[in-house]
């Protein structure tokens, strides 16, 4: 014993003691748990993101755009005032562009609502022309605008783009709000699913963390030992998680891509917003941590 | 012997109810000194546990004073407390080894709960299997451990950190005559060496084992003191008796 006792059985160190415990699981299913809810946050933020993508292109595209139609039946009339309205569009210092849509093209957009081989006797199609501005299709410059061009045609009627998807884009945007609310909620949902976990780890550890308590270990020491569990059990759900939305992502994308519709294809995800659907574990991995020691600090403080 | 300066442990006029029962312990007052050897006895149910439970640093009294090391403890942020307890060994009655880990881990957790590196723990861990008899058992887990087998191993976890004071319940309860004077004579090796040491017994002849002992006797929650242990000097036993 005195061999034992001399040979330096008392050198605290002061470190915090890195393995007291064998690994104090917070319990099987946790790392299912965060594995479903870093999924459904990488859908929620994929989405998001999307969306956001979309509004902002959608916005810029059509904050300086305008269209022109021409609402005249008679076709040979239509010709000469589109022909005339291009030309003093074309020479107007607030247009950058102009672009007079093909009447083929104007019927192929209608086709799904008025059907193929309708002719100007049936039903008088509008001609169409797109125009970019400088400046954004501000309403001074749209009046001013139509008022040059009821001298040349007309039957011209100017609008802003983005007046007729406004209601779109607003729908979008209350959209992308949603899916924020979405990840603060499953985030929230989470913690909730961790702190659950680690006061049943605590309840089923407690005469181990009582003995551990009374030979000197800190509430810290205790509770980094229960950090480092659900570190490793939301690392391995958080990885899980991000492989299993990222395939559900690029699942979607591809339906998405193949509407080959314009608008969608505003909404797709950039190398920096795969970024950011990345990080989303480690947020996972920090609430988790954050979680469980905040849980096991508050039960140990209700020791002496 | 030269006798000692500073008291390790004071305790004033201290009280411990549980809720709105009655005192358990009542106006327990007493000091221990460093490198004394002292037994408390009583019968059961007389509040030993409790007042060891005080002793190592388990609960707060409902009253009075209780200075260790220097240090007023009833006042001290508990968040300091821990290193109190690391000058402490304590071997619990129901032993409280842990389940999962095996009697080497055992009586290593002290010493990893200090920060001793892994491998500056493995000899004296193994050396203090050795002494109490156990290193064929070091992998085995306690619920494959006999009695004393666990006893040992939690007597070991007590000492393997040379505390400045070992507080022992009832250590030699469960150990055959032969194992119980061994586990005495590690006791005294420790005492030896300056720990205090404080022994709850109900077995009298236990006490006649280290002559140099001092005794406090608990009878119904409050405490007498056969041997002047309590007072200063103390007297030894044998000695005026």
């Amino acid at each position: 014993m005195a061999r034992a006792a001399e040979r330096g059985l008392a050198p605290f160190r002061g470190k915090r003691a890195a393995h007291l415990l064998p690994r104090a699981r917070l319990g099987g299913p946790m790392p299912w748990v965060i594995a479903i809810m870093v999924a459904i946050t990488v859908l929620a933020a994929a989405g998001g993101l999307a969306l956001s993508n979309l509004v902002v292109r959608a916005s810029g595209d059509l904050a300086g755009s305008a269209t022109v139609q021409i609402v005249e039946p008679d076709p040979a009339i239509r010709d000469a005032q589109v022909q005339a309205a291009a030309a003093l569009l074309a020479s107007d210092p607030d247009v950058s562009e102009v672009s007079v849509v093909p009447q083929d093209r104007v019927e192929q957009l209608l086709e799904p609502w008025l059907g193929t081989g309708v002719g100007d006797d049936a039903l008088p199609v509008p001609a169409l022309i797109d125009l970019s501005l400088y400046d954004g299709a501000d309403a001074e410059t749209l009046a001013r605008l139509n008022d040059r061009l009821a001298e040349v045609a007309p039957a011209a009627r100017i609008d802003a783009q983005s007046d007729w998807l406004a209601p779109v884009l607003t729908a979008l945007s209350t959209l992308r709000w949603v899916s924020i609310g979405l990840i603060a909620l499953l985030a929230f949902t989470g913690g909730a699913a961790v702190w659950l976990a680690a006061r049943n780890a605590l309840g089923v550890n407690r005469d181990t963390i009582e003995i551990v308590h009374l030979l000197g270990g800190s509430d810290d020491q205790i509770a980094r030992i229960f950090q480092r569990s659900i570190l490793l059990d939301a690392l391995v759900g958080g990885l899980l998680g991000l492989v299993l939305g990222s395939a559900a992502v690029v699942l979607m994308a591809a339906q998405f891509a193949a509407l080959d519709s314009g608008l969608v294809a505003g909404g797709q995800l950039r190398p920096v917003d795969w970024l950011v659907l990345a990080t989303v574990p480690l947020f996972a991995v920090a609430i988790a941590v954050y979680t469980a020691r905040v849980t096991v600090l508050s039960s140990l403080r209700k020791m002496l | 012997m030269s006798e000692p300066e500073t008291e390790i442990v004071q305790f004033d006029n201290v009280g411990l109810r549980y809720g709105t029962d009655r005192e358990i312990l009542s106006n327990i007052s007493f000091t221990l000194f460093p490198g004394r050897f002292y037994f408390l006895t009583g019968a059961s149910g007389a509040g030993k546990t409790s007042l060891l439970r005080l002793l190592y640093l388990a609960q707060r009294p409902s009253r009075g004073a209780i200075r260790m090391f220097g240090t007023d403890v009833i006042t001290l942020p508990r968040e300091r407390l821990p290193a109190y307890r690391r000058r402490m060994g304590v071997v619990f009655q129901d032993f409280r080894l842990v389940e999962h880990l095996s009697a080497f881990d055992n009586v290593a957790l002290p010493l990893r709960v200090s920060g001793v590196r892994e491998a500056d723990l493995q000899g004296p861990v193994s050396d203090m299997l050795d002494w109490v008899g156990l290193s064929h058992r070091a992998d085995a887990r306690p619920a494959t451990l006999s009695g004393g087998e666990q006893q040992r191993v939690a007597i070991a976890r007590a000492v393997i950190g040379r505390p400045d004071m070992l507080v022992a319940d009832e250590p030699t309860g469960n150990v055959d005559p032969e194992m119980a004077l061994k586990l005495i004579r590690l006791f005294e090796a420790l005492n030896r060496l300056g720990t205090t040491v404080v022994v709850a017994t109900h077995d009298v002849h236990l006490l006649r084992k280290v002559p140099d002992s001092l005794i406090m006797r608990l009878d119904k929650g409050t405490l007498a003191d056969p041997t002047g242990a309590l007072r200063y000097p103390p007297r030894r036993v044998g000695a005026g008796q």
